[in-house]
């Protein structure tokens, strides 16, 4: 992808975002008290993480298990409340005390697409049935007719054919994959702008998630939604995702244009990551042992940068304070004290190693 | 290290003799359901060698979990094993009794299998485990067990220090990691590892893969290792047979069939993909999903999903042929498969 975008409209964007962005997550932060009335804990399961999705394109959060991907787009679609911070649509803080119509709008806007396509379907209804209730509740069509033609349309999109025949079956009778397929078509009834998938293919047989992937990049061309898609596979956001943004601990560490932060990564546990991907053309058994450690308690964390007792470059400021932000360029940012603070990292993606890095490193 | 070299000299010794460790010959498993028999298993042929890693690799539900139950004779009703052999240093063990089998598990065949939790006690250490699997097994006192288990879990990784741990004060890789420990009590010559890092992520997924490929250099044990990963399989295999509905359409060297898959199921498996390197090029996966077992396709049962389908692809069932040394695949685009399976007909 170009550096410098040209929106839909044909202007071109100096900013690199395609005009301001359709979300914008400010400082967002999830605490979870746990505990009983005696030791009250709290889980900082999101903690000061913000990212912008830009209009009409797939932005993915990469990162394994409890780093706080799914508090993410929960939060994002409104199921739970944040602790702090602001989402930011379209301009206007959602958060913030609005009239109800504008949240109505913001729920009906953005949708999401659960992991599960067995759980997220009722089993004792028909396919159309999952399709007639948003239909009806968001008042998208008028009619018998007018509902029936739009269910076949959107089975049409999702590539779920012949649509007449697949509205009269039951969740049990479709494969994973086809379930997916009317989570999605569901989630496009209410024609929204944003889409949130959480997992869409994990639970889905490796010949299959491919096409679950082509049906988002196909909805983000066709239909211009931008998409949140979540994985824990870095290798599938590089093939759908414009961006994408990797999470460590409640933490969001590094953003960039997707193949520039698989090219090139800023973040060390950017480069853990990427170097833990099975990779057929290498093999395991020439390499060195890999590096061992475990993502830390998210109960009442030290202040520091989460990844500081794994890192090979951890230096003493790494434990008193997290990182702020520094720009390698206008897509691709990292919170890592190896990088000076702010602008001044222009230029350093994919330096790690370099000299100016090498003087700070710990042995 | 205390458990290394440690494999009778003299049953490698035989097993070397025979070729193969073991030997699967036309297994066939169905599971019994009201709507008829799932055909799970129809018909699977393969061998390990000692100190090889045999990788198996196909969707869920293709059988894979099956074959490993059978070889392990831990199937339970409705299954039941309808034909074939599985032959391990020159005895059948789907012909052996109850006390053989006893002595068969985990003296000759221990598995990890994926879900680390189900396969540890929840109420026990993991140090009483490994413990109670040595005096299970042996007359081993109870300090020398404990010193032995303490051994084990070093070998695997484990400080020695949290020998006294439950399981669920371990994180998922740890626990894997116990389990691994445990299979390795007695020294078996061959493990079966079932998705052993499906559970987990990817950075510990990679240690768990390191630490394996270790410990088989080091102890020499064969490993038939299931996964629906495949690129995870062309890291750590000699030989990878690639399963679709019960049966095994092509066995090769792991490279070579990373490099030339020949049949189009393989083809298409290696088309679901995404890439970390290379051209962004557009995927295409399979289309349609695995078939039903209790009435799979006519002929070859990956024809319905078949790019190259021709028409004798849903009349004739391909045979299992080699078409280069060591390559053995069951499509009839292969004149050499073709010639084999109109000889024997169906
Ligand atoms: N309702 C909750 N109460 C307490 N902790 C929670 C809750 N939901 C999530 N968490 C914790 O927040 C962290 C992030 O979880 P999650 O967002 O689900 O991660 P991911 O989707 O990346 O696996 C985890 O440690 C998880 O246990
Ligand atoms: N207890 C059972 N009853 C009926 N069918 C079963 C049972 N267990 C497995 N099967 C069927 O047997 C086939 C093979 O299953 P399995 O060996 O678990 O496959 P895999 O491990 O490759 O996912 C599947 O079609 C599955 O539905
Ligand atoms: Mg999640
Ligand atoms: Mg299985």
């Amino acid at each position: 992808m170009a550096i410098e975008q040209v929106t839909r409209n044909g202007a071109v964007d100096p900013s690199g975002y395609g005009g301001q962005p359709v979300i914008d997550v400010r400082n967002l932060t999830k605490h979870f008290p746990v505990g009983g009335f005696v030791s009250k804990q709290v889980v900082h399961a999101l903690e000061d993480v913000s990212f912008s999705m830009p209009r009409g394109e797939v932005v993915a959060l990469v990162g394994e298990s409890g780093s706080g991907k799914s508090t993410t787009a929960r939060l994002l679609a409104r199921l739970i409340p944040p602790t702090s911070g602001e989402i930011v649509y379209e301009g206007k803080d959602i958060l913030k005390s609005e009239p109800r119509h504008a949240s109505l709008d913001y729920r009906s806007d953005v949708q999401m697409v659960f992991q599960d396509p067995f759980g997220s379907l009722n089993p004792v209804h028909p396919v159309r049935y999952h399709l007639e209730r948003p239909l009806k509740i968001h008042k998208k069509t008028r009619g018998r007719g007018q509902t029936r033609d739009r269910i076949h349309e959107l089975l049409d999109i999702v590539g779920l054919t012949p649509p007449a025949e697949v509205a009269a079956k039951y969740p049990y009778q479709l494969s994973g994959g086809q379930r997916q397929r009317v989570a999605f078509a569901r989630a496009l009834a209410v024609e929204p702008r944003v889409m949130l998938a959480d997992e869409p293919v994990s639970m889905l047989d490796v010949s299959i998630r491919i096409g679950i992937l082509n049906l988002i990049e196909r909805l983000k061309e066709d239909h211009g939604i931008s998409f949140l898609y979540i994985t824990h596979d870095i290798a599938s956001a590089r093939y759908i995702a414009d961006q994408t943004n990797v999470m460590y601990a409640g933490r969001m560490v590094e953003g960039a244009e997707s193949t520039e932060l698989i090219d090139e990564p800023a973040h060390p546990y950017t480069k853990l990551l990427l170097s833990a991907v099975p990779n057929p053309h290498a093999g395991l058994r020439t390499e060195e042992a890999p590096s061992r450690g475990e993502i830390p308690s998210l109960i009442d964390p030290p202040p520091g940068c989460p990844f500081e007792p794994r890192c090979p470059y951890a230096m003493d400021v790494c434990k008193q304070e997290m990182p702020g932000i520094s720009s390698l360029n206008r897509r691709h940012w990292v919170r890592c004290h190896l990088y000076p603070a702010g602008e001044a990292a222009a230029g350093m993606s994919g330096k790690l190693t370099n000299v100016s890095v090498q003087v700070n490193v710990r042995n | 290290m205390a458990v290394a070299n440690t494999i009778p000299a003299e049953r490698v010794a035989q097993n070397k003799r025979s070729g193969s460790l073991i030997t699967l010959d036309d297994l066939k498993v169905e599971y019994l359901s009201p709507r008829g028999p799932v055909r799970a298993v129809d018909g699977v042929t393969f061998d390990i060698n000692p100190g090889e890693v045999v990788g198996l690799a196909g969707e869920s539900g293709s059988g894979k979990s099956t074959i490993a139950m059978a070889i392990l004779r831990i199937l339970q009703p409705p299954a039941v094993i309808t034909g074939g052999q599985v032959l391990f240093g020159g005895r059948d063990i789907l012909a052996m009794s109850d006390s053989e089998l006893e002595d068969f598990r985990w003296r000759e065949v221990s598995m990890v299998f994926q879900s680390a939790m189900n396969a540890l006690n929840p109420v026990m250490t993991i140090g009483d485990q490994i413990v109670d699997a040595i005096r299970a097994h042996s007359r081993t006192s109870k300090s020398d067990a404990r010193q032995r288990a303490a051994d084990l879990l070093d070998v695997v990784g484990i400080e020695k220090a949290r020998i006294d741990s439950y399981p669920h004060e371990l994180s998922g890789g740890m626990r894997q990691r116990a389990v691994i420990a445990i299979a390795l009590t007695l020294n078996p010559p061959l493990m079966i590892m079932d998705e052993p890092t499906t559970a987990l992520d990817v950075v510990v997924q990679k240690e768990i893969m390191y630490q394996i490929s270790e410990l088989k250099e080091k102890l020499g044990f064969s490993i038939l290792f299931i996964t629906h990963d495949l690129s995870l399989l062309v890291e750590i295999s000699d030989r990878i047979a690639i399963m679709y509905a019960g049966q095994i359409v092509e066995m090769a060297p792991a490279r070579e069939l990373f490099e030339h898959p020949l049949h189009p199921y393989t083809q298409g498996l290696m088309q679901s993909f995404p890439s970390l390197t290379g051209d962004k090029k557009r995927l295409t996966g399979i289309p349609g999903s695995p078939p039903d077992l209790i009435s799979p396709p006519s002929g070859c049962r990956f024809h319905p999903r078949c790019p190259k389908r021709f028409e004798m692809c849903d009349k004739v069932v391909p045979k299992l042929a080699e078409v280069s040394p060591g390559h053995l695949v069951a499509c009839h685009l292969y004149p050499e498969v073709r010639a084999e399976s109109q000889n024997h007909g169906d």
